[in-house]
């Protein structure tokens, strides 16, 4: 039972549905705008910054590499360059020395770890199929216990010189006997397991399609001006 | 309304930074302030990005606050915070990218900071570009005091660290809870504690101040 409103017209009228469609619009535009004008100026560095991440990633899961280059499994070789699909699953890191022979490949791998993904890159010496070195890139672990697998320098050191063969095996601390056993941490299992299993699924993928380090590809075009170290 | 115009302005920017404080008088952005004050680096560029998104919307909302039809001001403030968000976040991905990996989705996020549409709807929507701005500079460090001092005392507690550096050698057993989320809401209740009781001990006061006056 509404009333009849008074004749008296209120004091700022009402602005029409065009205006308020034409506002949005306008901001609308506008913010399109702005924000692609900052992605253009900001792509650049956030590309560099990615680049150089990755290349330090390398050549610190293989030591005494100098230059790097990508990858790919074309299904029946391996190939130089990053292949048609930038599928992460078909993508290594070759890493080479000033000389331009192959020292390693840098593979990088993920999977389920604690809390969220975790993703991890490692070295891979083809000759004898050891494992080099490994560094977590990404994973959200419990401070303090799981996120010890990136703090933790005895864990990281477990992965420094490592055999593959016949298959990567988690001991408790100070039980390590064998060259393929990695000494878990105290009160982190779950993650230690987490990363071995997320590398022992990489060395099955990858192991049988790499290459002895005399007939791994070639390394093509020397990357231009390397930053010295 | 105010004598001193000039007064006014310090007084708008100085409100934010104690006796306003967002976080700790306001309680407002509950979510960044307990998620990402882990370590004292996290804190201050989540303190310093909210800073510039809120400055940066203030300006613009106040500047165009005759324009913008009441029916819609809401969809185009946010709209205007997302833009300066999405920006801010390209900014820290290309300068911090560090930083940026660990304040993941909170970057974001700052979008819904119900802060900074707070302000805009509050103060920047009703008030002069000069005044807007300064409001905004003093909520903007406000904020970041507050995550400083939030994400310094829970990295000394729970890390043994400031900003990195180890503060107290090796011997040092750090107390893990205060950099999982427990130790946030722990240490932002202590904190507001200290602040509630600073108010109570300050009416007590001048109430006294008053009775012997009287």
């Amino acid at each position: 039972m509404s009333l009849p409103q008074p004749a008296v017209p209120p004091a700022s009228p009402e602005p029409s549905s065009a205006r308020l469609v034409a506002t949005l619009t306008v901001a609308g535009l506008l913010s399109g705008v702005a924000i692609v004008g900052a992605w253009q100026l900001t792509l650049p560095a956030i590309t560099a910054h990615k680049a150089e991440a990755l290349r330090q990633a390398v050549f610190e899961v293989v030591p005494g590499a100098t230059t790097m280059q990508p990858l790919h499994w074309t299904g029946s070789a391996l190939e130089a360059g990053e292949g048609p699909d930038g599928g992460d699953d078909r993508i290594v890191y070759g890493a080479y020395d000033d000389s331009g022979s192959l020292l390693g490949y840098a593979i990088p791998a993920e999977g389920p770890g604690f809390q969220d993904t975790i993703s991890l890159i490692f070295g891979f010496e083809p000759d004898d199929d050891m494992i080099i070195g490994m560094r977590v890139l990404e994973s959200r672990e419990t401070p303090g216990l799981g996120d010890k697998i990136v703090k933790d320098a005895d864990f990281v050191a477990n992965f420094d010189h490592l055999a593959t063969r016949p298959g990567l095996a988690v001991v408790s601390k100070g039980a390590k006997t064998q060259p393929y056993e990695i000494e878990a941490i105290t009160g982190a299992t779950i993650s230690s397991k987490a990363v071995t299993r997320i590398i022992s699924n990489a060395v099955a993928t990858w192991g049988e399609r790499l290459p002895d380090r005399q007939a791994a590809p070639a390394l093509v075009a020397p990357a231009p001006s390397e930053e010295p170290p | 309304m105010n004598p001193n115009p000039p007064d006014e302005t310090a007084e708008e920017l100085l409100k934010g930074i104690w006796r306003e404080n967002p976080v700790f008088v306001q309680v407002l952005g509950m979510c960044p302030t307990l998620a990402v004050t882990n370590s004292a680096i996290n804190a201050l560029v989540m303190g310093l990005a909210t800073l510039s998104v809120l400055v940066a919307s203030s300006f613009l909302v106040s500047l165009l606050r005759s324009f913008i039809p009441k029916q819609v001001r809401i969809s185009t403030y946010i709209v205007i915070i997302a833009t300066f968000v999405t920006v801010a976040d390209f900014v820290l991905q290309a300068t911090v990218p560090a930083v940026h990996k660990e304040l993941g989705a909170f970057i974001s996020l700052i979008v819904v900071n119900c802060l900074i549409l707070g302000r805009q709807e509050a103060f920047a929507s009703k008030n002069p570009v000069k005044l807007a701005i300064a409001d905004a500079i003093g909520m903007g460090i406000g904020f970041t005091f507050a995550l400083l001092c939030l994400g310094s005392l829970r990295e000394i507690l729970g890390s043994g660290s400031l900003f990195g550096f180890d503060l107290f050698g090796p011997g040092y057993e750090p107390w893990v809870v205060m950099i999982l989320p427990p130790g946030g809401f722990i240490m932002l209740g202590l904190i507001l504690l200290f602040f509630n009781q600073v108010a109570a001990w300050r009416a007590r006061h001048q109430a006294r101040r008053q009775q012997e006056a009287a």
